[in-house]
């Protein structure tokens, strides 16, 4: 790669500015809140599976966190996303939990879909953990518009904790399948994985053990990769402070305990690429000119040898610990 | 006359196990010798997992069959024709589940139906393995009558459906599995060079 001098300008995508008209404790951790567009206009639709980044300015400290909506993909009046407080993260769910009511404005992405359906699937096997049931309820709303072959499993830990299982199963009936922890109740992924027809597809969701479980058995079950799909967001790790240099735009900047790389960058008015800020999509990957240290590696889109060549980082989650780290940024 | 560099010409790869449920191969000719690496390969359990449709041909007279047969799959069929084994394939597809994974070896003619079929079928590419072994024939479409020339070893080719000159691009159609084959002479008809045996 030649040295360029000055950063490629980046075509920016409007944002959108939406007032909360409705948070709802749908589950003693988990509230679903409803973003209405502020001003006339309409919110774009979108498709079952796609998510928002949620801007949240707490104090001084300003978080870009990714939500699933979960709302119908044509309803361009309002979008909702459902929340679980995570009292050991970074602080943005827990903003969002106590300080976010009704009236409260906020700035949200333009919807991007990392987890869409394959509409080629004959029928679609759909697991879902916990939380991670929010972008299989857009995606339901499609299926069954489109009357395809689908079916849900999902694992909660008991009944109470467990979010829209009413209204699922009130919707969807016997497609619906809930597996309560608490009641040693298991998805039968061996089973499921054996009894399906050619032409199945699989999406999982959910707490990271529960998808590397289901992917790795279907693997090994012989499903090839065309017909798995998952998704999942990795919240930044935290870790200690460091500094890194950014040579296109001839900065140091520091990176805080509880900031991402991305995070410090935009706090420094450096402009960069982004989509998920979740360690998924590739789109925030930098080439790192030069390092004396160790990369730590958080993101699942590099692959092992890229991560190991030194050559390239996903800041929106990954860290650095040593003496210096220039990157083409 | 060939253009070089067309992308959608296959690319084939030596067969290998794969983890899976069933494993359903169908090959013709010296496509024989590919299965019988793969069984060679082929970790425990997977031989009792194999069902094998075979057409002897090509170097025929080493009696690639009886090796085939004896290698301890589940199920062994040798039939005469790749019309034939298409059939007894179709009808295996139709009960299968994920996890089936699906092996061609053989002429491209016979491969370009399997990937098809399996395809139709619902297969991801992923779950199919192509090794191609024996002749250079090919199948081949006409982009005018559409029709289906199989077996073709010569450049140029008549087609069987409309009666043109074709020349045998390696543009090739997965969905239908067939090479594309467009008339040589369309602006002079009757200077159509003599076939030449160049699939051999």
């Amino acid at each position: 790669m030649t040295m360029a001098t000055t950063a490629a300008p980046r075509v920016q995508v409007p944002k959108l500015a939406v007032t909360v008209t409705e948070v709802a404790q749908i589950t003693p951790m988990i509230k679903r809140f409803r973003f209405e567009p502020t001003g006339s206009v309409s919110l774009p639709p979108f498709s079952g599976g796609a998510h928002v980044i949620v801007e949240l300015q707490d104090g001084e400290s300003l978080r870009r966190n990714p939500y699933s909506l979960m709302s119908p993909p044509s309803q361009s009046s309002s979008y909702t996303i459902s929340v679980r407080r995570d009292d050991a993260g970074r602080g943005g769910s827990l903003f969002l939990h106590r300080d976010v009511r009704p009236g409260h404005r906020l700035t949200i992405s333009r919807p991007v879909n990392l987890f869409p359906i394959d509409w080629r699937a004959r029928r679609h096997l759909l697991i879902a953990g916990g939380i991670g049931i929010t972008p299989f309820l857009a995606q339901m709303v499609q299926h069954e518009t489109a009357g395809s072959d689908f079916e849900l499993h999902f694992a909660v830990r008991e009944r109470a904790q467990g979010a829209y299982l009413d209204e699922l199963e009130a919707r969807y009936g016997d497609r619906v399948h809930i597996y309560c922890d608490d009641r040693d109740e298991r998805v039968p992924i061996g089973r499921l994985l054996d009894e399906q027809p050619l032409g199945t597809h699989l999406y999982v969701c959910g707490p990271a053990g529960m998808m590397a479980m289901v992917l790795s058995s279907a693997r090994s079950a012989g499903w090839p990769e065309g017909s798995l799909h998952s998704e999942r967001f990795l919240a930044p790790a935290s870790g200690k402070p460091y500094e890194i240099r950014l040579a296109l735009s001839r900065r140091t900047i520091r990176v805080t305990e509880h900031q991402s790389m991305l995070d410090a960058m935009e706090a420094a008015g450096v402009d960069a690429p982004y989509m998920c800020r979740g360690g998924a999509c590739g789109e925030c990957e930098t080439a790192v000119v030069a390092c004396d240290g160790k990369i730590l590696h958080n993101d699942e889109f590099l692959s092992t040898e890229d991560k190991a060549s030194g050559r390239k980082i996903m800041p929106c989650v990954s860290r650095f610990e040593g003496t210096a780290l220039v990157l083409q940024r | 006359m060939l253009v070089e560099g067309i992308k959608s010409r296959p690319v084939y790869a030596p067969l290998t196990p794969r983890p899976g449920c069933l494993h359903l191969v169908v090959a013709n000719d010296e496509g024989a010798l590919a299965v019988a690496d793969l069984a060679a390969a082929a970790p425990d359990g997977f031989l009792t997992r194999m069902r094998i449709i075979y057409v002897p041909g090509g170097s025929a007279s080493a009696d690639h069959g009886a090796r085939l047969g004896s290698l301890g799959a589940a199920s062994f069929t040798q039939v005469t024709s790749d019309s034939v084994a298409m059939a007894a394939f179709g009808e295996a597809l139709a009960e299968a589940r994920m996890g089936t994974q699906v092996y061609a070896a053989g002429t491209e003619n016979l491969i370009g139906q399997v990937v098809e079929e399996a395809l139709a079928a619902g297969l991801e590419l992923g779950a199919i393995g192509a090794e191609h072994r024996g002749s250079l024939e090919r199948r081949v479409q006409c982009v005018h009558c559409k029709a289906i020339t199989e077996h073709v070893t010569s450049q140029p080719v008549t087609c069987s459906g409309c009666g043109l000159a074709l020349l045998v691009r390696d543009h090739f159609s997965r969905r239908i599995g067939a090479f594309q084959g467009v008339c040589i002479d369309a602006e002079e008809p009757g200077t159509a060079p003599r076939p030449r045996a160049v699939f051999a």
